[in-house]
Formats: C-alpha cells, sequence, structure tokens
C-alpha cells in the first residue's frame, strides 16, 4: 500500500545551530540549510548561517563557499566548475531543483532555504545518492551502435539538420535537476527511468547515424520505463539549461505509436 | 541486502514491451467522450420535457441508442485506464496493486455491461 508515514530521518529540526554574523558586516543575508551527518544519531536539521554579502561573490555557490570556508567547514556539498556545465551542485535553492553556481542569492527574496534534490537518499548535508539515477543513464546505451562499419577513410557523415536536432538534448549535463523535480519519478524511481535518462535515450533515437532506434524504442516501450510520464512538465521547468525532457518523452512516445501503423 | 549492481537493478526483467496500447487507448477514448459528453448533454437540454416518457422514448430512436451505448463504454474504459494509472503511481504493494486493480476492473466492467444491457433493453422491449 501506499505508504502514510514518513521514514524518522524525514522529519526535520527546524532549529538548528545558529551562525551569527560577524560584527561589523553591512549586507547580512541569511542563509538557511539542511544538515545530515550520517555518523550521528541525530535526525536532519536545518543551520542557519548569516553572510556578509559585502565579501561575498553574487551566487548561491559563492555563499556555500564562503559559508565552508570561513564559517563551519563541515558544511557538506558537490561543486566543481561553478560555470554551470559540470552539474555537480545541483540542489534545491527557494523551492526549485537548480545549481548553486548559476542562480544569484539576489534573485531570492529573504532567507535563502537550501535542501538536497528531492526525493533522494541523503549522504550528508547537501548530497544526495545519485547511483540509480547514474544506473538508469548506463541502461539506455548512451552510445552510438551501429551496423555499418565506420568508413575506412572518413567520419560518419551527418547533414548540418540532422545534427541540429541532438544539439539541444546533448547538451543535458545530468545533474539531475529535472528527474528529482518530477513527482512520477518520486513514487517509481526504481521503475520509472525519470526525464534525463528519457532525454538521453531520445537523443540517441533520433540521431540519424545510430542503427539501433528500433531496438532502443523496444527497451522503452513499457508502462513503467517511459509511460509514468504523465507531462507534468516539471522536468522543463527545473533544467537549468533550459531543456526540455518532457517534449522528448511525448516525441519517444509518438514514435512507438507511429511504428504500429 | 541485495549485492545486485545498480544497473542489474535497472535492467530488471526487461521492457513489458506494453503500455503503447494502453497511452493510444486512453487518448481514444478521450476525443469519444469530448465528442459524446456535450452531445449528451445538449440533447438533454433540447428534450425540455425530461418525464420519463419522453425519456424512454429519446433512447429508444436508433442513433441515440447507439451513441449512448458508445457513451457508456467510453465513460468506463477510459475510468479504468485512468485508475489504473492512478493505482500503479501510488500503489506499491503489487499483491494490493493486483487486487485494487481487479476490484476496479471489474466494478467499471460491472457498470459499463450495465448500462449499455440497459439501454438495449429500452431500445428493444420499446414499451414503457
Amino acid at each position: 500500500m501506499a505508504q502514510f508515514s514518513l521514514p524518522a530521518n524525514s522529519v526535520v529540526n527546524p532549529n538548528g545551530n545558529v551562525h551569527k554574523a560577524p560584527a561589523g558586516a553591512k549586507d547580512v543575508r541569511s542563509f538557511s540549510i539542511y544538515r545530515f551527518d550520517p555518523e550521528s544519531k541525530d535526525k536532519p536539521r536545518i543551520d542557519t548561517y548569516e553572510v556578509d554579502m559585502g565579501s561575498c561573490g553574487p551566487m548561491v555557490l559563492d555563499a556555500l563557499i564562503k559559508i565552508k570556508n570561513e564559517i563551519d567547514p563541515s558544511l557538506t556539498f558537490r561543486r566543481s566548475c561553478r560555470e554551470g556545465i559540470c552539474g555537480s551542485c545541483a540542489m534545491n535553492i527557494d523551492g526549485v531543483n537548480t545549481l548553486a553556481c548559476i542562480k544569484a542569492s539576489a534573485e531570492i527574496k529573504g532567507t535563502v532555504k537550501i535542501y538536497p534534490l528531492p526525493h533522494m537518499p541523503v549522504i550528508k548535508d547537501l548530497v544526495p545518492d545519485l547511483t540509480n539515477f547514474y544506473a538508469q543513464y548506463a541502461s539506455v546505451k548512451p552510445w552510438l551502435q551501429t551496423r555499418t562499419p565506420a568508413p575506412p577513410d572518413q567520419e560518419r557523415l551527418q547533414s548540418k539538420e540532422d545534427q541540429e536536432k541532438i544539439d539541444r538534448p546533448s547538451a543535458c549535463i545530468l545533474c539531475a535537476c529535472c528527474s528529482t523535480s518530477c513527482p512520477s519519478y518520486w513514487w517509481n524511481s526504481d521503475k520509472y527511468l525519470g526525464p534525463a535518462a528519457l532525454l538521453a535515450a531520445y537523443r540517441w533515437i533520433i540521431d540519424t547515424r545510430d542503427e539501433a532506434t528500433g531496438e532502443r524504442l523496444d527497451e522503452l516501450e513499457d508502462p513503467f520505463r517511459l509511460y509514468r510520464c504523465h507531462t507534468i512538465m516539471n522536468c522543463a521547468e527545473a533544467c537549468p539549461k533550459d531543456l526540455n525532457p518532457a517534449r522528448a518523452i511525448a516525441e519517444i512516445k509518438r514514435k512507438i505509436a507511429e511504428r504500429k501503423q | 541486502m541485495s549485492l545486485r549492481s545498480p544497473l542489474g537493478k535497472v535492467l530488471g526483467a526487461g521492457a513489458a514491451k506494453e503500455g503503447a496500447h494502453h497511452w493510444w487507448a486512453q487518448r481514444i477514448s478521450a476525443v469519444g467522450l469530448v465528442l459524446l459528453a456535450p452531445w449528451f448533454l445538449l440533447s438533454l437540454i433540447a428534450l425540455g420535457d425530461l418525464s420519463y416518457i419522453n425519456v424512454h422514448d429519446w433512447i429508444a430512436a436508433p442513433v441515440n441508442t447507439v451513441l449512448l451505448s458508445l457513451l457508456v463504454l467510453a465513460v468506463t474504459y477510459h475510468a479504468y485506464l485512468g485508475l489504473q494509472v492512478v493505482v500503479e503511481d501510488y500503489v506499491a504493494h503489487k499483491g494490493i496493486r493486483l487486487l485494487v486493480l481487479l476490484v476496479i476492473k471489474f466494478a467499471l466492467l460491472i457498470m459499463g455491461v450495465l448500462g449499455i444491457v440497459s439501454v438495449l433493453r429500452i431500445a428493444f422491449t420499446g414499451n414503457h
């Protein structure tokens, strides 16, 4: 039956530690951040950090790094490129899944609330366990599959128009903002592949050099893997790269329907 | 605890090779409802006099008999497809899920057959 009672650790203590701004700070912003330490027996808590924005970079990630460097070194989060291309710092900021490195603190009104990506197992603080998410990506075989041997003296050719079809879906950085914003993925992530993996599948289905289109569609034709998408559109709303996984999923459904005609 | 690899878990028993028909049927039955539901309501309004005998005679007219039967079919079929999705979404326990789906299936089947037989009975027996 549907699970009506929540697991113990999903109850968050809203009154964690408060770290006051240093004396003389001029432009103070509050950051309320989800904290969970797997080695302590405590439930997750919300810690509040007052940050002097006068000496802090503009993005939420700048504030997180400043907190870790100057206030609380135990704060744990993933980050790398700080320019929206690696997808490491995906988290839930002010109620929306996005990348901390390209979300400006000034865009948010009042206290900046930061949680890990929703409905994923939390390893520590803002670090979710994405093992299943990556396995789902691997399951769609995100690489070129052909039976025709490659020409000996040149690349496999593709027209400019055909390349343009895969330009956008190829821009996915696998940050997981879309999949973890999808209620259908929350309830059935063990079987529903989720928008990110399906967008990747679509990218290879429409690649004119690929010769496994039929096998790819076969692998997706499943009530759960593909058809759990109910066109909720949270994925397109959340994507920090402005991609549209919902449309890609609709196109996959259309292709499966068309090949039966 | 399972030591099966994450990819092994995702691949599971493979794709069911099913779902396209369900998806298509849901849309076709929706189109049927979009056409038949307004027809039914507007016809009743146009009928004006909703007395037993008047409605009885209206149902007995051949075109109305057919369209009303199709409306009952579209409503129950569409309702089954929609409820099935809701149950699959929210009921995680496989045994309970199967049980609930069967109950819904039989309930809607009974409703559908009851509705269509009622319409046909009016059409074919003729007497009030």
